[in-house]
């Protein structure tokens, strides 16, 4: 019961973070000179001041800000978050088109960064000072301060270019016809790049606090009365040890979500993944102002609804941890 | 270090003397220690080497670099252009030597610009417990879920892509580590006696905070603020890979993005400013480091 309410807590807090990032981005938007009247008069090569006087009426941009703010919130409630000007498409539609490929993609990186995080992190806490250590260190050190999109530059020169592994760009083949495991592998050859550079990020982070965690309990009394009861090293660092290092780990991971979102952004503009990155770039340089506010809005929901997922998570490894946070 | 025993011809004046006169001033005694850590060492003579380039490099090596001077995609090496030319013919040596400017001004503004938010919200927040703190720590929060890139690329879109603008939209989305940092330096201090003493003396509230607490918290703001340094110049680089950013000045980022579709003809375009990037951020990280154990010499203990 006490686990229920403070969820339920957790998830009305969580709403209220995603109504106030709705106001600040469509009161920057409001803030910001000119607006989508404007820009579609530019694209039609200019426009006399009834025609746009005319677009913002239709758009009902010409109405006080806390109407449009008010009708706004109201809309993305019912999940309506308007029209892609452009081509009058379901904003809420094109993003849930969208939505999937970037989830797979964030999904499967941060996964992918925790595993051979972890993993690298234990390795080199069992002799810390070891040639593996510093091989490991090294590597992690490559990952966080090269930028991203170079890395994934760096990838695709080495594995699609030069051999040719891996697809260049995209998501599937267009010309491939066959069964499920045919569109399977297809995606695969297409994912694997992209997801490897997204979390070649988070390697780095991961494998270092796995490392300082792991050793730390490496030194604890209950690590050395279970060595002294004759289990071998390999049950200790992985029956008991591991399972209490890991939960700074995925704190951790679960502070990162805003950050894998903004390295998807730009590792899927590197390798054309049709998920929302390459999307809010397309709506940015066209100031498409509703798709921009919708993006934002899904972003913060997977970020929101990723950090309620690591609290989750967090009870199961540690159920230590009680009630509210 | 051993306490010698005391030596029995002296008076016990003179001893004190002697000891007096070891006893260093403390950003003496933290500059040895940085310079005990040599790969530090060497980070900050390749940060200074960068920053000198930065400043000087454009005036000693005066090619525009958004001048055609030369055949597109010359190999590096190759007809006397060092790191070769781009598709369109550009110097890459100038480019990367006056992209410099750009990168570095900016992580450094928008670095210290985050430094400056973190430590006022974190400092407000550490210091007046109950209603404030509950306030800017759901604001900090707030940012925290925030997906930084996106949001800094609405505010260049919307807002104009000038160095400036670029500058406040990085400093915006990133001060949230610095405020929690402060905020934990600020909630241990302000228990400790000295605090207690200076409060029960009549100093005034904003004089406690920055006069009295505050110098005792920069030790871990300062390592903080060697990484945003270096985070900020990563952000930079990736808004202007997206190409949002001012189009008459060269960066790093944007030279990585502007030719990136000609990766098949000319691999070394790419290459060479994301080693840039990457030794200048690296460098960075690791003066950070260096001065992480120069300043909080327990830590290193541990």
């Amino acid at each position: 019961m006490n686990f229920l309410q403070s969820f339920i807590t957790r998830v009305l807090y969580a709403a209220t973070l995603l109504l106030a990032v709705l106001v600040l981005n469509f009161s920057l938007i409001h803030l910001a000179p000119g607006d989508v009247a404007d820009t579609i008069a530019q694209s039609r090569g200019g426009a006399d001041a009834t025609l746009i006087a005319e677009i913002r009426a239709d758009y009902g941009l010409d109405q006080p800000y806390i109407i449009q703010l008010g009708s706004y919130i109201g809309k993305v409630m019912q999940l309506n978050l308007g029209y892609w000007y452009f081509y009058n498409e379901s904003v809420t539609d094109l993003i849930l088109q969208r939505l999937p490929a970037t989830l797979l993609l964030v999904v499967l990186a941060q996964v992918l960064a925790l595993f051979l995080g972890v993993l690298l992190g234990v390795i080199s806490a069992q002799n810390p000072n070891g040639l593996t250590s510093h091989f490991v260190t090294f590597l992690a050190l490559f990952g966080y301060f090269a930028p991203v999109f170079w890395t994934g530059i760096l990838l695709l020169i080495g594995f699609s270019l030069n051999i040719q592994w891996f697809h260049v760009a995209g998501m599937r083949e267009v010309t491939i016809s066959g069964g499920f495991w045919v569109h399977f592998i297809d995606v695969v050859r297409h994912l694997v790049l992209p997801m490897l550079t997204l979390s070649s990020i988070f390697i780095a982070l991961y494998s270092r606090q796995s490392r300082t965690a792991m050793i730390h309990e490496l030194k604890s009394d209950y690590v050395r009365t279970a060595i002294a009861k004759g289990l071998s090293q390999r049950a200790v660092v992985c029956r008991h040890a591991l399972k209490n290092s890991l939960s700074p780990v995925i704190t951790l991971a679960g502070l990162q979500f805003s950050a894998v979102i903004s390295g998807a952004v730009l590792v899927e503009t590197v390798f054309s993944w049709p998920g929302l990155g390459t999307l809010a770039f397309q709506s940015i340089i066209a100031r498409d102002t509703p798709t921009i506010l919708g993006i934002l809005f899904f972003s913060t929901l997977v970020v929101v609804v990723g950090n309620l997922l690591t609290d989750l998570a967090l009870r199961l490894v540690n159920p230590r941890i009680k009630g509210t946070t | 270090m051993t306490p010698f025993p005391p030596n029995p011809d002296q008076t016990p004046q003179q001893a004190q003397n002697k000891t007096d006169r070891k006893t260093r001033h403390p950003t003496a005694e933290a500059w040895g220690r940085f310079c005990q850590n040599h790969a530090a060492v060497a980070a900050l003579v390749m940060l200074t080497t960068i920053i000198i380039c930065a400043i000087f490099g454009p005036t000693l090596y005066p090619i525009d670099p958004f001048d055609m001077v030369w055949a597109p995609f010359s190999p590096p090496g190759k007809d006397g252009f060092l790191l070769g030319t781009d598709y369109f013919g550009r110097d890459l040596l100038a480019a990367l030597i006056h992209g410099a400017r750009a990168s570095i001004l900016i992580g450094f503004a928008a670095a210290f610009m985050s430094i400056f938010i973190g430590v006022t919200v974190g400092a407000l927040a550490g210091f007046y417990l109950g209603l404030i703190e509950e306030i800017l720590m759901r604001i900090i929060e707030f940012f925290q879920v925030l997906p930084t890139l996106l949001f800094s690329m609405v505010i260049v879109a919307l807002f104009g892509a000038s160095l400036p603008m670029i500058t406040v939209a990085i400093g915006v989305v990133s001060w949230t580590a610095v405020a929690r940092i402060t905020r934990a330096e600020f909630l241990r201090i302000r228990e400790l006696g000295y605090v207690m003493a200076s409060r029960a003396s009549g100093t005034r509230n904003h004089r406690l905070m920055f006069r009295v607490i505050l110098p005792n918290a920069l030790a871990p703001i300062i390592v903080q603020a060697a990484l945003m340094v270096g985070s900020a110049i990563l952000f930079e680089a990736g808004l202007s890979f997206l190409g949002l950013t001012d189009p008459n000045v060269v960066s790093w980022g944007q030279v990585i993005g502007s030719n990136r579709q000609y990766i098949l003809d000319a691999s070394y375009t790419v290459t060479a400013p994301g080693v840039a990037i990457f030794v200048t951020v690296l460098s960075i990280s690791m003066v950070g480091d260096g001065l992480n154990d120069a300043l909080n010499p327990k830590l290193r203990q541990r």
